[in-house]
């Protein structure tokens, strides 16, 4: 247990840390852009590759599980709908993203610890924890959302082409379907879940690369706690946030 | 000039360093050996602030680095270049990036300014057109200049360099010692070498500090340090093959 509080308070210390003015804007301008690039369009195509198939996937499960004729078949486009944009977008996808830039963010700044590059920096007079992590967190902030609106876009896309593939349901009873009692709080919510992840991505993994010590093993070992503890919090976040934002 | 005085460092039950107290002059190449173990980086990470020390001061220049805060620590740390062991080039940059990284941190020069400092130093430890190749397409002996370079870009007081031989081969070695030693000549600087490479003692030790198991055991120079009668420098000294040979 008091593992687990060091850990927490030695979090908080560093993320002190990280948020303080950067040193230079023109450089933070500069690796912020270069972020946005590598941990956020980088990953749309396996965003949109997983999205497209999960609303195929439900929009079939969903047909298939409509057996009583009283239920109209547009009610495939309105499952597939509020499916996507309440929880697989947001939170699946965020879980995705954990594994893909949380182990990218944790060993690119855990392998920067063993090889003193950080130590460099350090030497230099430059806050390291500022430089390296605030423009991850940062422009995890900013695309994570445009990644999840995306997603949504591919889901919804994904579901229509399967029932016009498929023959289960017409694109007009898809597109009614959509339509149906559409409440754009549901897309607040999920960009608000979404920029709650998208942090506890960015720091969690910065977190547990920056405290990095030894070799290559634990490197290894960094980014796999990266990817466990942010997926983890996500997952409780999840309920914290839902229980806050949709009663 | 900067001074260690009373330094001692603990690590969970381990006493690393005992009492360390030493001087290390300017424009002399200062060197800290030991055996491995020995806590001789244990030191220089202290004099640099990597490691906070558990009691003792550390003085540049009688300016108290010890009782500094994060702001006067950031400050005095424009002033230091550091070597590291593997070079800790950024990977992420080519050559001229990571010359470059200091002066586009801590400088308003115009780019054609900062080109030309990069170039002047690079030249100055003998690497040219190398700008644009990544540190992973150089060789131990390019990476260790290229970091030596980086770390005078800023035009340094102090210099401190992490067993900059380790990895390299007796002639690679040999130059990197003198380009050191030629540097810190050349611009007044207080250097501070760690090293348990009997070659670079013999050439460039213009002061030699023995730490042995935390304390510092002996103090001297390169033409001390072959006649003295402390047994554990002897053994440290005379401990290969070939130096035992030439003692003999």
């Amino acid at each position: 247990m008091i593992k687990v509080f060091t850990t927490i308070g030695n979090y908080v210390l560093l993320m002190q840390k990280v948020f303080s003015r950067p040193q230079k804007r023109r450089i933070f301008w500069d690796q912020l852009m270069t972020e946005i690039n590598s941990l956020g369009l980088e990953s749309l195509g396996i965003v949109a590759f997983i999205s497209a198939f999960m609303g195929a996937v439900v929009s079939i499960q969903t047909a298939y599980n409509i057996t009583s004729p009283l239920i109209p078949m547009s009610m495939v486009g309105f499952t597939v709908r509020q499916s996507v944009i309440l929880e697989f977008s947001p939170t699946v996808i965020s879980l995705i993203l954990a594994g893909k830039v949380g182990s990218r963010i944790a060993s690119e700044i855990g392998t920067m610890r063993v090889t003193e590059q950080i130590d460099a920096l350090e030497i230099m007079g430059v806050n390291s924890a500022n430089y390296l992590i605030f423009p991850k967190i940062v422009a995890s902030i900013l695309i994570n959302p445009v990644l999840i609106i995306f997603s949504m876009w591919m889901g919804i896309l994904g579901g229509w082409v399967a029932m016009v593939a498929t023959g289960l349901v017409s694109t007009n009873d898809f597109v009614q379907g959509i339509r149906i009692d559409f409440a754009g709080y549901t897309i607040f919510y999920a960009i608000t879940k979404t920029v709650f992840f998208a942090f506890i991505i960015s720091s969690v993994s910065g977190f547990y690369g920056y405290i990095t010590q030894g070799g290559a093993l634990e490197v290894g070992q960094a980014s796999t706690k990266a990817v466990v503890f942010s997926s983890v919090i996500i997952i409780l976040f999840n309920l914290v946030l839902t229980q806050l934002l949709l009663t | 000039m900067i001074e260690a005085r009373n330094i001692n460092k603990i690590f969970g039950e381990h006493q690393v360093l005992k009492n360390v107290s030493c001087s290390f002059e300017k424009g002399k190449t200062n060197l800290i050996i030991g055996q491995s173990g020995s806590g001789k980086t244990v030191l220089m990470k202290c004099l640099v602030g990597l490691f906070e020390v558990d009691s003792g001061t550390v003085i540049y220049d009688d300016r108290n680095f010890t009782t500094m805060n994060f702001e006067q620590r950031k400050t005095l740390r424009k002033e230091i270049g550091m070597l590291f062991q593997g070079g800790a080039l950024f990977d992420s940059m080519n050559v001229e990036g990571n010359v470059m990284f200091p002066l586009n941190m801590f400088t308003s020069q115009p780019l054609t300014e900062k080109q030309d400092r990069v170039n002047f130093v690079l030249k100055r430890v003998n690497l040219e057109n190398v700008n644009r190749l990544m540190p992973s397409e150089l060789s131990g002996g390019m990476r260790k200049r290229v970091a030596i370079a980086r770390a005078i870009s800023m035009k340094p007081q102090y210099l401190f360099c992490d067993e900059p031989n380790s990895g390299l081969d007796p002639h690679t070695s040999g130059v990197i010692d003198h380009l050191i030693q030629e540097i810190t000549e050349e611009y007044e600087i207080t250097t501070i070498v760690n090293t348990h490479d009997m070659n670079s003692v013999l050439s460039i030790g213009d002061s030699v500090a023995y730490i042995y198991q935390g304390e510092l055991w002996w103090k001297g120079n390169k033409e001390t340090i072959l006649h003295t009668d402390n047994k554990e420098l002897n053994d440290f000294v005379f401990g290969t093959e070939l130096t035992s040979r030439l003692k003999k």
